[in-house]
């Protein structure tokens, strides 16, 4: 009972800081256009959602999967596909790539699941690299060239997101939706499950839990919303390609949600923004990016392990 | 000439030398990679670019310092071992105490700083590299002909990788060496300095991966990306074989060359990806691998 009333206020505390953090969030969203390009905040927006998905399994069940590129990737080409060659609407366009991304998760999931640690690390990757090939011999991607000029079409018919600021507004609305359902995933029981198994797996099976068939069901989620992140990116940039799947794109989302912070809930965000500004800075650098990349890896390693956020949240004493 | 299933004899085994060639560099670089797990419990994703670095050197040496493909195949294991023992003494030894994962990360960002320099200074197309005189030209076996340098490859990546078996498995040193890897504290209380040993363990691995550039530089172009290309296909191949044991990843390594040779054959379009089709077959069969302790 003591630890329960103890806990209480804690946890309204955490609430209210992250109540904080989402309206900074959101205040930056709508005063964000008005000072950034739209396109640039929309990127960053469908990278964060991506490194939120991301950090969703290795933040809160500590499995590192090195193929997020695969959801990512193929889901944009999916969505692509159905809004230029279908000519679906782009709420069912997204859907779409999402629900592939979905079932495309359910796959490789059942496989990579077998194995725990590095194992899975490696296999993720090795499942991603082979849909890259795939990606690279079929005809639907478009090879080298990628699906270009996809239309983004009229939202349910009546909104027309070929306008720049339309398209902004969805982006945000779609982006924010996830965060809230990522929030709500990660502090429900079956979140606590989840962080359990990353405490200590052994403990968990132990205590009664089917803990392959959660990681599977979380596998299944992260894999979703990389794929709703990478869907929405097609749209905006009217283009799905190669980038997007290969292995350099896995490697960057690890270190987004590093950089921002693992397990925290807002650090992939911040991180996110982070990397793609940087690349945008550093673009006319060429193959620098790729060098400067690695040595930030290298730093949050050995110096910087819990990231901005999760650095920010330790000197405040509060969770982020 | 003959026929096998219908396919001509100097096809089938002209890709079944081209397999053997690729299995000797899966061999030789997962043999490296269970090295280093064993003892540093480390998945070294650099291994890749040191194999690309190790080509490098080889093509640097010959361009500006006229050294030639044989010393090469001496001095560049030890030059990139170097680097190895560096990289070792520096990074890795700071995350022993981590998560793996944190060890996987770390030299992920390795690789690609490393791939990034070189792509800064040579682009990103290849450069060629010669065969060595004194293996130019080949033998005509009646059913194939055998270029000398691609059998060279086969024959000598076999003997290092049995080589290291045997100093592994079979010497007093390689003795020291698994009983560091089952309990360091022990071994250390014998007056073993385990530390050292497991920096030069490191030099070793990533030395095989120079050796496996120095071989492959005549064979494929040298270029920045060689590296990266072929590090994911080994993870497939030690996720296939296990880590557990050093044969095993020879065996395995060879082995899988072979298959994706034949497919090659058989199913073209299935070739680079039939490997990574038997990494998921297995998993679901067997999932420590073929030689693994179940984890």
């Amino acid at each position: 009972m003591a630890t329960l009333t103890a806990a209480a206020p804690v946890r309204r505390e955490t609430e209210r800081s992250l109540a904080v953090a989402a309206a900074v969030l959101l205040a930056f969203a709508i005063v964000g256009p008005f000072v950034l390009y739209p396109v640039f905040i929309m990127k960053a927006l469908c990278f964060a959602l991506f490194a939120c998905a991301f950090n969703l399994l290795l933040g809160y069940v500590g499995l590192l999967s090195f193929g997020h590129a695969l959801y990512f990737g193929w889901a944009g080409y999916l969505a692509a596909h159905a809004a230029k060659v279908w000519g679906l609407q782009p709420e069912f366009a997204v859907l779409f790539g999402t629900a592939s991304a979905a079932v495309a998760g359910l796959i490789t999931g059942v496989v990579a699941i077998r194995r725990q640690g590095i194992y899975f690390a490696m296999i993720t990757l090795a499942l991603a690299q082979m849909m890259y090939l795939v990606a690279l011999r079929v005809k639907m991607t478009g090879g080298e060239d990628g699906i270009q000029g996809v239309p983004r079409g009229r939202l349910f018919g009546t909104f027309d997101l070929s306008n720049e600021m339309t398209m902004y507004a969805f982006v945000v609305i779609v982006a924010l939706a996830a965060f809230f359902l990522i929030y709500r995933i990660i502090n429900s029981p079956f979140g606590e499950v989840l962080k359990a198994i990353r405490e200590n797996e052994q403990r968990a099976i132990s205590l009664g839990y089917k803990t392959d068939d959660y990681k599977l069901v979380a596998f299944v989620l992260s894999a979703a919303l990389a794929g709703l992140a990478g869907s929405l990116k097609a749209l905006v940039f009217q283009l799905a390609s190669l980038t997007d799947v290969h292995w350099t794109m896995s490697g960057e989302v690890v270190l987004m949600t590093l950089v921002g912070g693992l397990g925290t809930v807002f650090g992939p965000v911040v991180g996110a923004f982070l990397i793609v500004a940087m690349e945008n800075y550093l673009a006319p650098f060429g193959q620098w990016v790729l060098v400067i990349q690695g040595a930030v890896f290298v730093i949050c390693v050995l110096a910087f392990r819990r990231g901005i956020v999760g650095e920010l949240a330790a000197r405040l004493r509060v969770r982020l | 000439m003959f026929e096998v299933f219908g396919v001509p004899s100097q096809a089938l085994f002209g890709q079944l030398l081209l397999g053997l060639i690729n299995g000797s560099f899966y061999a030789l670089l997962s043999l490296g990679l269970a090295v280093i797990f064993g003892m540093l419990n480390i998945i070294n994703f650099t291994h890749g670019a040191q194999y690309m670095m190790g080509a490098f050197a080889a093509f640097l040496l010959l361009r500006h310092v006229g050294i030639g493909y044989w010393p090469a195949l001496i001095i560049v294991p030890i030059i990139v071992g170097a680097t190895g023992v560096v990289i070792e003494r520096l990074f890795l030894k700071r995350i022993q105490k981590l998560d793996h994962l944190y060890g996987l990360i770390l030299t992920f960002g390795l690789a690609l700083i490393i791939e990034g320099l070189f792509r800064n200074y040579y682009g990103s197309s290849g450069q060629p590299y010669g065969v060595p005189e004194s293996l130019q030209g080949g033998r005509n076996l009646g059913f194939m002909f055998l270029p000398n340098y691609r059998a060279w490859v086969i024959a000598f990546s076999l003997s290092v990788c049995l080589g290291t078996w045997f100093a592994i498995e079979r010497t007093r040193l390689g003795s020291y060496l698994r009983a560091a890897t089952e309990n360091p504290a022990l071994v250390r209380a014998f007056g073993i300095n385990v530390p050292r040993m497991v920096t030069l363990t490191y030099g070793f691995g990533v030395g095989l991966a120079g050796l496996a550039g120095v071989m492959a530089a005549p064979i494929y172009n040298v270029s920045p990306q060689m590296g990266s290309d072929i590090i994911i296909v080994v993870f497939a191949v030690v996720v296939i074989g296990g880590m557990g044991s050093i044969m095993g990843a020879i065996v395995t390594g060879f082995t899988l060359g072979i298959v994706e040779g034949l497919t090659k054959v058989f199913f073209p379009e299935a070739s680079n990806t039939v490997i990574f089709m038997i990494m998921i077959i297995v998993l679901l069969v067997r999932p420590a691998g073929l030689f693994g302790r179940s984890a």
